[in-house]
C-alpha cells in the first residue's frame, strides 16, 4: 500500500448520502462513535436535491417540503448528530470484508469500518438498457438527467416533449419540463390505465393539457443529430404513428445501483436486483447492511429514510458483538401480480420490518385487492385492503398479516387477487 | 494557401496512419476530414479486435497487411499507451457442419502464417468459456487474438501526425477535384466545404466515401456498400462472463455474431450485417436488436440478464472486391486506399507503410526525417492498466485526478481537462466520450451528463 493512501477506521461507513444513508448516519452517530458518510456527488442529499417540488418529508419528518429543503435538512441533522459527511468521495472497490477503497480529490482512502451500510440508491434505465431502436439523437433523457440539467445546472431542453411512463416520477418529469418551458405533448404507458395517483392523473391533464396514451410504447426514435419525432405503437392493434417532439423523457423502469454490492459477491434478490436482506436489513456478508431504494427500487424518499433509521438498531447490535445469523429463515417471494417483495427474509427474533410494512411492486392494476399469503401450498392469511395495487408504485402490506406464518414452514408467497 | 506535398483524405485509422507515416519523411502533409473530429465514422464503431489475420483469404493483400499490422500496432500500443489485452479467441462450433469446418480453418490460418490455433473438444470449450450456452460441440482456439481501444488507436495516430507537423483540416469535405491535366502542372486542387486545398499528391482514404472520391478523380473501379453492424454493449458486471473473444464459425447459415470483452471492461454482442444505401444511417433497428438477443441467448444466456449500456451501429465499407484496393496512379499522383473493411483497425499501420512504399515507387520523393518527435503518450482508457482514479501518487500531485466526474466509468475532472487541452481537442460531447469514456457507462449521463456539458461549455 502506498504512503499516499490514507487509512480511516470509523465505527460505521455509510455509502451514499441520500435520504436513507443520511438517516442511518443521524441515528447511528450518537450511539456508536465515528460515522463516516461517503458520497460521490459534490453535494450531499441525494436525489431529492434534483426535485424542486413539494411532497417530501411526510412520513419521516411529519412535514411537507420540497426536495432541496428536505435534502438540506437531512444533511444538517446528520451533521448535528455528529456524523462526518465527505462528498466527492467515490467508493471504487472492496479491500476486505468491511474495508473499501475511495477516491477523493484529497487523495485515495482506505476505509476499514466495523460495519458498512450500503445506501447507494437506484437509477432509471436509460435508453440503451430499454433497447429502443432508431437513431441516437440529442434530446433523450431520463428524469434524473433532466432534473439535474434543469434544477441544478439551469440548462435548457426543447419545446415539445414526449414522456415515457405515466407514474409518479413521470409527472415529476412533466413538472420539470414545464418549468423549463417545454410542453409535454404526450405521455405513453404500456399499462391499460395511468399508473399514478388519481390526484395526478385528473388534475394532471388539466394542468398540463397532456394526453396519456395507454397501452402504447415508443417503438422508434427518429432524428439526426437532434430528436425530431418518435414512433408510437399501439400494443393492442400494432398500429404505429409518428409523434413530433424534440425532447424524449424516459421515466421509471428502476434498477438499483447495486455495483458495489455485486462486486462484493453479496447475494442479490432476482426480483429487486438489490441485495437480499432480512428484516434487520442485513445482507449475507457479516457487518454489511443495505438500506433505501437499493433494496426497493423505488419507493418515496421518506420511506427510504425510514429504512435508514430502522437499520441503526441492527448496526448497533452488531457493533456490540452481536452474531451474524446464518440460514435462510422464512423466504418471502413475490406472487402474481408482484415482481418483488422487500425485505426478503424473516427470522424469529429479528425486528419487524421498517414501518411494519412489507413493500411490493405490482405489474397490474387491482382496485381493491385481497392480499393472499401462501406457505407450503396452503393459504395462511388472506385480507382485503383499501388501497390498490398499481404499476409504478410500491404496494404496502402490513406485517401483522405475517402472524400466522410458520417460522419453520418454508417460503411464503405473497400475491394479490381482485 | 500553400501547396502541400501530400493531402490525405479521411482521418480515420487508415488515413491518420498514412498521414503519420508520410510525415516521417521530408514532406508537408495535410490530413482532411469531412467531419468535425478524427475517427468519427467506421473507425469509432467496430468490434475493436486486434486480429492475427488467421481467417483472412490467404494470398491477399489484406492477409499480408493484417498480419504485419498486428505486430506494428502491438508495438505502437506499447509505446503510446493504447490499451490492448491479449485475451485470445475461441471459435465455437454449435453444429456438426461447423465442427467439420474447423480443420479447414486451422489450415487456412497456417496459410496465413499463423500456426498457433488448436482444435479443442467440447469439454475444453466449456473450461475456456464456462458461461457459454448449452450445445457447443467443439472449437478452435486463437490465442493471440486481442482486444484494443479503437478510439485511442485513431487518436494516437492522428495526434502523432499532428506532432510531426501534419496540418489537420477538420470539417473539410471534398466536394470536387481539379486534377492536373497536363504534365507541367504539379498540383491537384481539392475543392472542399471549407475552401481549396492544393497538393502535389493525394491519398484517398475516405472509407465509406472512397468510391465517391475515386470517381472525382475520374475512376470507376468499385462501389462502397455501407454494411450496418449493430452492436450491444453490456455493463461491466457482465465482464466476468466473457474472459475471451467468442467467435462464430462461418457456415452456410451465414455469419454469426461474436461475444467479446472490451478494454473498458464491458462485453460486446454483435455485429449484425445488413447492407444499406444510406451512408450515414447509424441508427439501430428493431430486427437487428431482436436478432442479437436471439443469438446472444444461444451463445451466452446469462449475458442477457445484465444491463445494456449502449446499443449502436457502425457502418463498414463493404465493396464488390474480395481484397483491399490499394493502387497508385503515378501520372495523376493519386493513391486509392479503398475497400478497407473492419480489418483496417489492425492493418492500418501496415497499410500506411504499403501506401508510402507505392507512392515512393510512383515518384513521391521519400527523404527520411531525423528530427522526429517522440510518439505521444495517450491517456489510458483500459481497465487492465492503472487509471487516474486509482493512482494515489497522481492524485496527491494533482487533486483533479481524484475528482471523479463520471461515476459509472470513473472518469476524473483531470482527464476531461487534459482531453480539452490535447493536441486534437474534442469538438463536442461525442468526441469527449471517445477520449475519456465519460458518459459511456450504465447511467448514460443520469448523474454526470449535465456536469460534463458544463465543463465543456466552460472551456469554450
Amino acid at each position: 500500500m502506498s504512503e499516499t493512501v490514507t487509512t480511516l477506521t470509523p465505527a460505521v461507513v455509510v455509502v451514499g448520502a441520500g435520504p436513507s444513508g443520511l438517516s442511518a448516519a443521524r441515528e447511528l452517530a450518537p450511539r456508536v462513535g465515528e460515522v463516516l458518510v461517503l458520497d460521490r456527488e459534490s453535494t450531499a442529499g441525494g436525489i431529492p436535491r434534483h426535485s424542486d417540488h413539494p411532497g417530501y418529508g411526510v412520513r419521516d419528518m411529519g412535514r411537507f417540503m420540497d426536495g432541496p429543503s428536505y435534502a438540506r435538512r437531512l444533511v444538517r441533522q446528520a451533521r448535528e448528530a455528529g456524523a462526518t459527511i465527505r462528498t466527492n468521495a467515490t467508493v471504487t472497490g472492496w479491500a476486505g470484508e468491511r474495508a473499501i477503497e475511495v477516491t477523493t480529490p484529497q487523495g485515495r482512502l482506505l476505509v476499514e469500518a466495523g460495519a458498512v451500510v450500503l445506501a447507494t440508491g437506484a437509477r432509471e434505465r436509460p435508453r440503451p438498457a430499454r433497447l429502443i431502436p432508431g437513431d441516437r439523437p440529442r434530446g433523450v433523457y431520463t428524469t434524473g438527467h433532466l432534473q439535474n440539467l434543469v434544477h441544478l445546472k439551469h440548462g435548457k431542453v426543447g419545446e415539445r416533449a414526449v414522456v415515457v411512463g405515466a407514474e409518479l416520477v413521470s409527472w415529476s418529469a412533466a413538472l420539470t419540463l414545464r418549468e423549463a418551458g417545454c410542453r409535454t405533448v404526450l405521455m405513453t404507458t404500456e399499462y391499460p390505465r395511468p399508473d399514478s395517483y388519481a390526484l395526478f392523473s385528473g388534475p394532471g391533464k388539466v394542468l398540463f393539457g397532456t394526453k396519456v396514451a395507454t397501452r402504447t410504447r415508443v417503438s422508434r426514435i427518429i432524428g439526426r443529430p437532434c430528436l425530431r419525432a418518435v414512433e408510437i405503437e399501439d400494443l393492442d392493434t400494432g398500429h404505429r404513428r409518428i409523434v413530433e417532439c424534440d425532447t424524449l423523457i424516459l421515466t421509471g423502469d428502476w434498477i438499483p445501483d447495486h455495483e458495489l454490492a455485486r462486486t462484493a459477491g453479496i447475494a442479490i434478490d432476482p426480483g429487486t436486483r438489490g441485495p437480499l436482506v432480512d428484516s434487520a436489513l442485513r445482507t449475507d456478508r457479516p457487518g454489511v447492511f443495505a438500506v433505501g431504494n437499493l433494496l426497493h427500487p423505488v419507493d418515496t424518499a421518506d420511506v427510504a429514510a425510514i429504512d435508514g433509521a430502522h437499520v441503526a438498531r441492527s448496526v448497533t447490535a452488531w457493533l456490540d458483538g452481536g452474531s451474524w445469523p446464518v440460514g435462510e429463515g422464512v423466504r418471502l417471494l413475490a406472487g402474481e401480480p408482484f415482481v418483488w417483495v422487500a425485505p426478503e427474509i424473516l427470522r424469529p427474533g429479528d425486528p419487524v420490518p421498517a414501518r411494519r410494512r412489507l413493500l411490493l411492486w405490482g405489474e397490474r392494476y387491482i382496485r381493491l385487492p385481497h392480499v393472499v399469503l401462501r406457505q407450503g401450498g396452503r393459504v395462511v392469511a388472506r385480507r382485503r385492503v383499501w388501497w390498490p395495487v398499481a404499476p409504478g408504485r410500491v404496494f404496502r402490506v402490513p406485517t401483522d398479516m405475517l402472524s400466522t406464518v410458520d417460522p419453520l414452514g418454508g417460503p411464503v408467497t405473497i400475491s394479490a387477487e381482485p | 494557401m500553400s501547396t502541400f506535398d501530400v493531402a490525405v483524405i479521411g482521418a480515420g485509422i487508415v488515413g491518420s496512419a498514412i498521414a503519420r507515416e508520410l510525415a516521417g519523411y521530408e514532406l508537408s502533409v495535410a490530413l482532411l476530414e469531412a467531419r468535425d473530429d478524427v475517427g468519427d465514422d467506421t473507425s469509432k464503431a467496430n468490434t475493436a479486435i486486434l486480429h492475427t489475420g488467421f481467417d483472412a483469404k490467404p494470398g491477399t493483400l489484406e492477409s499480408r497487411l493484417v498480419r504485419e499490422g498486428y505486430h506494428l500496432l502491438y508495438g505502437y500500443a506499447d509505446r503510446t499507451g493504447i490499451p490492448v489485452e491479449r485475451t485470445g479467441a475461441l471459435l465455437v462450433a454449435w453444429t456438426t457442419e461447423e465442427l467439420d469446418a474447423l480443420p479447414g480453418l486451422k489450415e487456412k490460418a497456417e496459410l496465413n502464417g499463423y500456426d498457433r490455433t488448436e482444435i479443442v473438444g467440447a469439454e475444453e470449450v466449456y473450461r475456456l468459456a464456462p458461461h457459454l450456452g448449452e450445445g457447443a460441440l467443439g472449437g478452435l482456439t486463437v490465442p493471440d487474438e486481442s482486444i484494443v481501444c479503437t478510439w485511442t488507436t485513431n487518436l494516437a495516430l492522428a495526434t502523432e501526425a499532428v506532432l510531426r507537423g501534419v496540418t489537420l483540416l477538420l470539417n473539410h469535405r471534398v466536394l470536387s477535384v481539379e486534377k492536373p491535366v497536363e504534365e507541367h502542372e504539379t498540383a491537384t486542387i481539392l475543392r472542399t466545404s471549407e475552401g481549396d486545398v492544393t497538393a502535389r499528391w493525394v491519398v484517398n482514404a475516405a472509407g465509406l466515401g472512397a468510391d465517391v472520391v475515386d470517381r472525382l478523380f475520374g475512376h470507376d473501379r468499385f462501389t462502397v456498400t455501407p454494411r450496418r453492424g449493430e452492436l450491444l454493449v453490456y455493463d461491466k458486471l457482465a465482464r466476468p462472463l466473457a474472459n475471451r473473444i467468442i467467435l462464430p464459425v462461418p457456415s452456410s447459415r451465414g455469419k454469426g455474431v461474436l461475444v467479446s470483452p472490451t478494454v473498458y471492461g464491458n462485453v460486446l454482442l454483435g455485429p449484425t450485417a445488413e447492407d444499406l444505401i444510406d451512408r450515414t444511417d447509424t441508427g439501430t433497428s428493431e430486427q437487428g436488436l431482436e436478432f442479437l438477443l436471439e443469438k446472444g441467448h444461444r451463445i451466452m444466456p446469462e449475458l442477457l440478464e445484465e444491463e445494456v449500456t449502449a446499443a449502436y451501429a457502425g457502418l463498414r465499407a463493404a465493396t464488390d472486391h474480395q481484397d483491399y484496393l490499394i493502387e497508385a496512379d503515378a501520372e495523376r499522383r493519386y493513391v486509392l486506399v479503398g475497400g478497407i473493411r473492419s480489418t483496417g483497425l489492425t492493418a492500418g499501420m501496415a497499410i500506411a507503410r504499403h501506401v508510402t512504399d507505392l507512392a515512393g515507387k510512383a515518384g513521391l520523393p521519400l527523404v527520411p526525417r531525423d528530427d522526429l518527435p517522440e510518439p505521444p503518450r495517450m491517456p489510458n482508457l483500459g481497465e487492465a492498466f492503472l487509471r487516474p482514479y486509482q493512482d494515489a501518487e497522481r492524485i496527491a500531485a494533482d487533486p483533479a485526478y481524484g475528482k471523479v466526474v463520471c461515476f459509472c466509468e470513473r472518469v476524473t475532472e483531470g482527464e476531461i481537462r487534459d482531453a480539452l487541452h490535447s493536441p486534437i481537442p474534442p469538438a463536442g460531447l461525442e468526441g469527449l466520450r471517445r477520449r475519456t469514456r465519460a458518459m459511456n457507462g450504465r447511467c448514460q449521463g443520469f448523474f454526470c451528463g449535465a456536469e460534463i456539458a458544463n465543463l465543456l461549455e466552460a472551456d469554450r
